[in-house]
């Protein structure tokens, strides 16, 4: 398979840890000039940017976490003025209110460059047909695949996500020989054009799955199913997006983007870094974002750091496919949620000062994630007419779609239904056993 | 008479009512009338009991959402006209009916009418002074026995 970048993706180790500390150094640099929020964290360690001499230094600097995403909400984490700042994403937050991230011409032009790699890494260039069924928009997977398309030169069809028959017949017509979705959406387009009996009539050669969590048995049956490569993709908002790492044709763990981003795997309980190879809680530093650098961004995802050198040729690290998380987080049909965005809602529809009891429970019926919420009565939000309880319900499935941005179906319960262990109710119950 | 009805939350599923009629038997407390109104999801079952603060309470106990409603049960006379005349006299006096159900009882006509209001105080008021309806009248209490 082709490289996009051998210069970068296959560079000297000793030479990139030369880059990255340069890099390193500007950004800091840069945050602690621009980000009062950052200078003051490093003030109270005693710190300034010359302090940072060697990579080993970043161990000193202070983490950056999720919370602080959303308390210096919107723009005090950019390290950019505004009048750089030429897009915005944003993905959901520990509670209602999303995070944002603000992006500079320079920073979309590397992201450009991780997602190309990417593509290159699966056999798509200039003659390829590259479909983005992600969502575009906010979510970053639509706009993240799409820019890295385009800076290889292929063809783009940009059909965003649903409408299967369309994104189906599209793929055929048009002839789409690369793939870019959620692993679920690809097991579901998998098994709907098996049913349709129309495999024969696919180009499809690799494919790129990513946003939410996926076995190595969804990879078996995507593979066969749409008889293609498929790939994993790793990213978040915070730090880009889609291609913060990227799996080569190799298919055993993903590349880090090792010139934009570095990685370090700590103990979540202690912030200690752990030696190489450990299992751990994921930090990226981003070293060239200029919109929204972030120093030590904890991603609460739980991973392994393969440093071996890839039978690729690459030499960037290698992250194992994460296998869990250290926060409550779920993804749900890609999207980030937390229980406690859903007892927020609860909170505040059911008029009373406690919230109800709830539980959650999300499956996968049919390729698809399904969220179920399952919310004791009160005596408050029981009525003799049943127009006005179905209307509680009612509204706790709105807001809970406007809340969280994907569907949930509400079943009311009565009191003291929901399974207590020692006293206290089971929040959440994932049968999808991704892990 | 103003009386009190007490609607049950039941979850759809084999068994829902039966588990509450259970309870209510169990605890020798008669149903007088039942009536269930229901969505595809869940239904609210409206209660007239022989005894209904220990119903709130066994049913509490068991777990079960409760609530207690005021209503008001009036005899009809049993000749054609008969619930007309009282709507008319409610709706007269800007009385709003949200809902209405009739079970049998145990007084000389053997109907009694179940409404309720939305000012189920007032709509008692109107209704004594119409003096259309015996509002009074011992028959209901004796049916609620």
């Amino acid at each position: 398979m082709a490289i996009f970048q051998p210069e970068k993706e296959c560079m000297d180790r000793e030479q990139l840890k030369k880059l990255q500390l340069e890099r390193l150094q500007a950004t800091v640099k840069r945050c602690y000039d621009n980000v009062a929020v950052f200078r003051e964290r490093m003030n109270e360690k005693g710190l300034t940017p010359d302090d940072v001499k060697s990579l080993a230094d970043l161990a000193k600097l202070p983490f950056t976490t999720k919370q602080d995403l959303r308390d210096y909400y919107p723009y005090e984490l950019f390290a950019a003025p505004m009048k750089d700042i030429v897009r915005i994403q944003a993905s959901s937050g520990t509670t209602g209110r999303q995070i944002v991230a603000g992006y500079t011409r320079n920073d979309l032009d590397m992201w450009a460059d991780a997602m190309a790699r990417q593509l290159a890494a699966t056999g798509a260039d200039e003659n390829s047909v590259v479909q983005v069924s992600y969502g575009y928009g906010l979510f970053t997977g639509g706009l993240g695949a799409h820019g890295g398309a385009e800076r290889i030169g292929a063809t783009v069809i940009p059909t965003s996500s649903g409408n299967t028959e369309r994104q189906i017949r599209l793929m055929i017509e048009l002839g789409t020989t690369h793939l870019c979705c959620t692993p679920s959406y690809a097991m579901y387009l998998g098994e709907t054009i098996n049913e349709m009996g129309l495999k024969d009539q696919l180009k499809l050669k690799a494919g790129i799955f990513g946003a939410e969590p996926w076995t190595e048995d969804m990879r078996m049956a995507i593979q066969e199913s749409l008889g293609l490569v498929a790939h994993d993709v790793y990213g978040l908002t915070e730090i880009m997006g889609p291609g913060v790492s990227y799996e080569c044709d190799k298919q055993n763990g993903m590349h880090v983007n090792e010139d934009m981003f570095i990685p370090e795997i700590i103990d979540p309980d202690t912030g200690e870094v752990l030696p190489e190879g450990a299992f751990g809680e994921l930090v990226f530093t981003t070293i060239t974002k200029e919109g929204m650098p972030l120093i030590r961004y904890r991603t609460r995802d739980l991973c392994t750091l393969n440093y071996e050198q890839c039978a690729c040729g690459r030499t960037f690290v290698r992250m194992l496919k994460p296998a869990g998380r250290t926060d409550d987080m779920l993804i749900i049909r890609g999207v980030n949620v937390f229980p406690s965005q859903i007892e927020e809602v609860l909170l505040k529809v059911s008029g009373d000062e406690i919230t109800p009891n709830y539980q959650i429970i999300v499956d996968r019926v049919n390729n698809t994630d399904t969220l179920d919420v399952n919310v004791e009565m009160s005596e408050k939000m029981l009525s003799d007419d049943v127009r006005s309880v179905k209307a509680i319900e009612d509204k706790i499935v709105n807001q809970l779609r406007s809340t969280l941005g994907i569907g949930a179906k509400v079943h009311l319960v009565n009191p003291k239904t929901i399974v207590r262990s020692e006293g206290k109710a089971k929040r959440v119950i994932d049968n999808r056993k991704l892990h | 008479m103003i009386i009190k009805q007490i609607s049950v939350f039941v979850e759809n599923g084999v068994g829902g009512i039966s588990e509450i009629t259970k309870i209510l038997s169990d605890n020798n407390i008669n149903i007088r009338s039942a009536y269930v109104a229901d969505t595809a999801e869940f239904g609210i079952l409206r209660l007239i009991v022989t005894d209904t603060k220990k119903a709130e309470k066994v049913l509490g106990d068991s777990g079960i959402a409760v609530k207690e409603t005021d209503v008001i049960a009036v005899e009809m006379s049993d000749t054609p006209g008969g619930l007309g005349g009282i709507l008319d006299v409610l709706s007269d006096n800007g009385v709003n009916i949200e809902y209405l159900y009739a079970f049998v009882g145990k007084g000389e006509s053997g109907a009694l009418m179940v409404f309720k209001a939305d000012d189920a105080q007032k709509a008692e008021t109107v209704l004594e002074n119409s003096g259309i309806v015996d509002i009074n009248a011992t028959s209901v209490y004796d049916s609620l026995k």
